[in-house]
């Protein structure tokens, strides 16, 4: 089970509290990992990634095991930790704005 | 007795003020969406309970809110109505995809950019929401970067009216300082043909047939900013209003000078008369006296703020040019704000009452016609738009 935290605004569009646990086939990759995220709530396609392009919104990260993921390829494996649901898949909307 | 509900969009969340007839006493409900910038909320004139808004930011883009019970609640257009597998709501009601088939596409790829060179379409926000006259699952957007898109389906999927950016003068549009949007839609309710859309900054246009085919209507327009005066299209308009019953006849509120057409939009003459400054962006036209129209001055578009430091509504009952301030109850020292191009409204009650919100966050009503004013409430986020519901 991949464990997913989306900052509080996302939280609030989807309409969940705590984390989204997702049931991702493998291989666990960034893109997997939001489109099943989008797949259980459409609501949040646009939000994270564009919607024709798939790249990440500009003030949108993704961080795992400590780690800024966010200019990994999108299909790169990730930690083995994330996979586990030892360590949650980060989603963050970066500080920015002042 | 009649009720009014006044929708309010700020920089951090929706508001909705409600009172009964005599818009005496209010209450406010919200924020909704908080944090979020709400451009602007407006509700269906088949069915008042049906309204749309349009929810945006920096970080997480651009979302359609629709709301079935006035206000109360809210869903992403298709979440809570169909569901999928395991129960989870359907729908992605925020997906605005320019038209870039190989018939119109191609040629509509890039506008003028700040430094002259093109630059290719960016969808950015959703300026403005115009539910249909006839059917409540019909509402059209205006966007930036500058383009009409229409959902026929209450907002769950989105179409491009690409024949606006088609017609041929999109690569001399440009961004006006706050970007290039799509920031008025009028509907005609005398020819279900016509549509009046502005542009800032390319100016106004107008279609005889849904959407297909546009021509500008900008002749009379005349703007020292732009290397011909005079062009046909580049004039930095930033609102337009109709009075439903007199639908030829409009009122602009150019980035300076306030304009009027007699023809639907073919000619335009200024009628800005003794305004002390004929910069702003809000321009409204009463409920039941087609000839009286309000604007509120802006000192200049240097200084986004109103006049000598008064807030002052301007109205006209000779359809421009004899202007008259309305200060009873309006800060007449001190004050700094601006009133942008969405945030005015007027009912349609007797006296017709006339709404207006600031970026410092007040929401002034006037229950009579704009003779005097009071806050419904001070301390709102930046007011991005007012729009208002007369309810039986």
């Amino acid at each position: 089970m991949i464990r997913v935290q989306l900052p509080q605004h996302l939280r609030t569009l989807a309409k969940v509290q705590g984390e989204v646990q997702l049931e991702v086939s493998p291989p666990v990759t960034q893109r997997s990992v939001l489109d099943a995220l989008e797949a259980r709530y459409p609501m949040l396609k646009g939000t994270i990634r564009d919607h024709v392009t798939q790249q990440r919104r500009a003030f949108m990260r993704f961080f795992a095991c400590q780690e800024d993921l966010s200019l990994e390829s999108p299909d790169s494996p990730l930690p083995e930790s994330v996979v586990n649901g030892k360590e949650p898949f980060l989603v963050i909307g970066a500080i920015a704005g002042g | 007795m009649s009720k009014v509900r006044v929708l309010v969009g700020t920089r951090k969340g929706a508001f909705i003020l409600t009172s009964d007839g005599k818009r005496e006493n209010w209450e406010i409900a919200g924020p909704h969406f908080a944090g979020w910038e709400m451009y602007h909320l407006k509700g269906s004139p088949v069915d008042p309970n049906r309204i749309y808004a349009s929810q945006s930011s920096g970080w997480s883009g651009q979302v359609i809110q629709r709301s079935s019970d006035g206000g109360k609640t809210w869903e992403t257009p298709g979440g809570g109505v169909q569901t999928g597998p395991g129960g989870f709501p359907m729908g992605e009601s925020n997906k605005f995809v320019y038209d870039s088939s190989p018939d119109t596409g191609k040629a509509l790829t890039t506008h003028q950019w700040y430094d002259g060179t093109q630059h290719p379409w960016e969808f950015k926000r959703v300026w403005h929401l115009e539910p249909s006259l006839t059917d409540p699952d019909t509402v059209y957007a205006g966007v930036e970067d500058a383009a009409l898109f229409r959902s026929t389906n209450g907002g769950q999927t989105w179409e491009e009216l690409s024949g606006l950016r088609g017609h041929g003068t999109g690569p001399k549009w440009q961004p006006g300082a706050g970007g290039m949007c799509l920031h008025t839609i009028i509907l005609d309710p005398a020819n279900s043909g016509r549509i009046y859309i502005a542009i800032s900054a390319a100016g106004a246009f107008r279609t005889d047939d849904g959407g297909k085919t546009w021509k500008p209507i900008n002749r009379g327009l005349r703007s020292q900013f732009i290397p011909d005066p005079n062009a046909e299209v580049g004039h930095c308009v930033h609102h337009v209003a109709m009075n439903p019953k007199r639908p030829n006849v409009l009122f602009m509120q150019k980035h300076w000078d306030v304009m009027r057409s007699d023809d639907a939009g073919e000619s335009w003459h200024e009628v800005s008369g003794n305004l002390p400054t004929d910069f702003g962006f809000v321009v409204d036209i009463h409920a039941h006296e087609p000839e009286t129209v309000y604007v509120v001055p802006i000192k200049s578009d240097s200084e986004h703020y109103v006049h000598e430091g008064k807030l002052r509504v301007y109205r006209s009952r000779t359809g421009g040019n004899e202007w008259e301030p309305l200060t009873k109850g309006l800060p007449q020292s001190n004050c700094y704000v601006n009133v942008l191009r969405d945030a005015m409204a007027i009912d349609s009650l007797d006296k017709c009452g006339v709404y207006f919100g600031t970026t410092g966050g007040q929401v002034y009503a006037s229950a009579d016609a704009g003779d005097s004013w009071n806050p419904i409430v001070r301390d709102l986020p930046a007011v991005l738009s007012v729009e208002v519901q007369t309810l039986p």
